[in-house]
């Protein structure tokens, strides 16, 4: 189904990806899990969506896919409806889903192979390559997953997402099960890739820090049932920021403390379908009166001291 | 030496022990003995006496060595062996041919069997609603003794050699069924994800994700075949008779010649043990590792 949004190009492009009163019940006449979520995503723009479990954020990122089916409410991309999974859309799920029989190469040359059917051995071969180099794998590149550390098969699946070369990508939660370190060298990389190649994102997280770092807004969803979207965070920082310097910017205190405010304090505030339909757009970065605040909570922010008697 | 190459070693030498031991006991156990004995401690005069009571002690020594010694048993196997393949007519053939036959209505019943279960089963595997339609049936005919099947396959086939391969077919083609259903069914919901979001073609979602992804359950499911399709074959062929590893028992116990049947016991047992080593190694070469 295609309809014509009769907007100029610079509004179509603001709003790449619209969701538009999106709501999803797991059981008929059950409450739903979240109810009148819209939001957009601009072509070119990373979107994280902060919330704590339960409220929704997988079922959201499977109906952007394709791969399940929302009870009211569209979404549509670039002027066209999302009626099921699409090679526009190249996903990342949270357990990597390599093909444990399939080589690193074999993985990728699957996806690059449902893409361009009529390329030859040597075109996919060439695709592959290029991808496995991007994220860095090149020495493993004929190995099994089984053989592959935890950070390296999420990066073959990261790979396997680019590869396909698509308009927009979907991570569902891709570092929750890599020990920290990892973690970081994953997510410069992304932030490299995604700057190299100007992908638009929608991306799931729990980790605070990582939005902040990666995301220029961040959706944060209040608790089920009948969870929404509650405020959008702007990131105020320069795109050029980076996990190393990343809180040396007074900025990063002021973001951080909002949405970890939201999450411990107010998210509760906003189930049960008291979120705004239109959530307001907030930039906690800029805010002088929180940046007194944080001045004076620093040098160690958000670390509870607690005192031992022995 | 390494501990494993030395835990090898032992078990193997443990292996040969128990060879030794089995051979000595039945060395022990076929020596002349108290019947033997018996016959040369008795006077002339209780020869005759048994004798006219129709019990020749000569002859029960002959009777009482009718279980083979090592000594036969040896030449059996050495006489079976040099020529497996001569053919005397219908009821004197070489151990080689008979195996040949078995083999071949294992192979023709088995293959059958996995042209029809295998594809079925992808179809039940892939439909819940078909899965749970078709279970009763399945739930019922399994259990049957594949011999019970024979007097139908005779009256409606008519042709003895056709239902042995009926039978063998109607026994392999249940665990295939099942286990290519369970496995289908239980290809990672992940998988099938990654080949929707990558608009993968029917066909090329079944043979590029779910027949890898089900392939050692579907190899399991051979696995299992084969082993009741060799258990079956030697029933089956004692009972249809003509050739084959299982009349070629029966006919040599017709024959008295236990000798024979035991070394035919020894090759069905050596052939059935390769079969599944086969399908060990097929299945090896499909498992994945999660």
């Amino acid at each position: 189904m295609s309809i014509d949004t009769g907007l100029p190009d610079g509004a179509a492009k603001a709003d790449f990806l619209r969701v538009e009163g999106l709501g999803k019940s797991y059981a008929l006449g059950a409450e739903p899990v979240f109810e009148n979520v819209n939001f957009t995503i601009a072509r070119g723009e990373f979107v994280c969506i902060v919330g704590h479990s339960g409220c929704g954020k997988t079922t959201i990122l499977n109906v952007l896919a394709g791969l399940e089916q929302a009870n009211a409410g569209n979404v549509f991309m670039g002027g066209r409806e999302v009626a099921g999974p699409s090679l526009e859309r190249g996903v990342v799920f949270q357990g990597h889903a390599l093909m444990p029989w399939l080589t690193v190469r074999g993985n990728i040359a699957f996806a690059v192979r449902s893409k361009w059917p009529d390329a030859t051995e040597a075109e996919i071969d060439t695709q592959v390559e290029k991808y496995v180099a991007l994220v860095g794998l090149g020495a493993a590149i004929d190995k099994k997953p089984s053989a592959l550390s935890g950070g390296m098969k999420q990066r073959v699946g990261i790979a396997r997402a680019f590869a396909i070369e698509p308009k927009m990508l979907l991570l569902d939660e891709p570092f929750g099960a890599l020990d920290a370190l990892t973690r970081g060298t994953i997510q410069d990389e992304l932030l490299r890739i995604c700057a190299e190649t100007r992908q638009t994102v929608f991306m799931i997280t729990h980790d605070v820090d990582e939005a902040i770092l990666l995301a220029d807004k961040v959706l944060l969803m209040s608790n089920g049932p009948r969870a929404g979207v509650a405020e959008i965070v702007a990131n105020t920082m320069s795109r050029e920021r980076q996990r190393a310097t990343l809180h040396h910017d007074p900025q990063y205190y002021r973001i951080r403390n909002h949405m970890v405010d939201f999450l411990v304090a107010r998210s509760k505030d906003y189930s049960h379908g008291r979120s705004p339909a239109h959530a307001p757009v907030v930039s906690p970065g800029l805010d002088a009166d929180v940046a007194a605040d944080v001045a004076a909570a620093e040098p160690a922010p958000n670390v509870v001291r607690i005192k031992v008697r022995t | 030496m390494t501990p494993i190459l030395r835990a090898r070693l032992q078990s193997s030498l443990l292996s040969a022990a128990v060879l030794v031991l089995l051979l000595v006991i039945w060395h022990v156990a076929t020596l002349p003995t108290a019947a033997a004995r018996v016959a040369t401690s008795l006077t002339p005069e209780q020869v005759e006496y048994q004798k006219l009571l129709g019990k020749d002690p000569a002859a029960a020594t002959a009777k009482a060595a009718g279980f083979p010694t090592l000594a036969l048993m040896g030449e059996t196997v050495v006489r079976n062996l040099a020529h497996p393949f001569y053919d005397n007519g219908p009821n004197d053939k070489g151990i080689g041919i008979q195996l040949g036959w078995s083999l071949l209505r294992v192979g023709l019943g088995f293959g059958l069997a996995a042209i029809v279960a295998i594809p079925f089963g992808f179809l039940i595997g892939m439909s819940p609603l078909i899965y749970r339609a078709l279970d009763p049936f399945i739930q019922l005919l399994k259990p049957i003794s594949p011999l019970a099947w024979m007097p139908i396959a005779l009256y409606t086939i008519k042709d003895s050699s056709i239902s042995g391969i009926f039978v063998i077919f109607i026994c392999s083609v249940w665990p295939m069924l099942i286990n290519t259903a369970f496995g289908v069914s239980n290809v990672r919901r992940e998988w099938l994800n990654v080949a929707r979001t990558l608009e993968v073609t029917p066909l090329r979602k079944a043979f590029q994700v779910i027949l890898p992804a089900a392939a050692p359950t579907i190899l399991t499911g051979m696995r299992i075949s084969m082993g009741i399709a060799w258990l079956v074959i030697v029933a089956a062929e004692m009972l249809v008779g003509g050739t084959g590893i299982g009349y070629f028992v029966w006919n040599e116990w017709n024959n008295l010649a236990l000798s024979s049947v035991i070394f035919a016991i020894l090759v069905i047992g050596v052939v059935g043990m390769a079969l599944d080593l086969l399908f060990a190694w097929a299945q090896r070469a499909v498992s994945y590792v999660d």
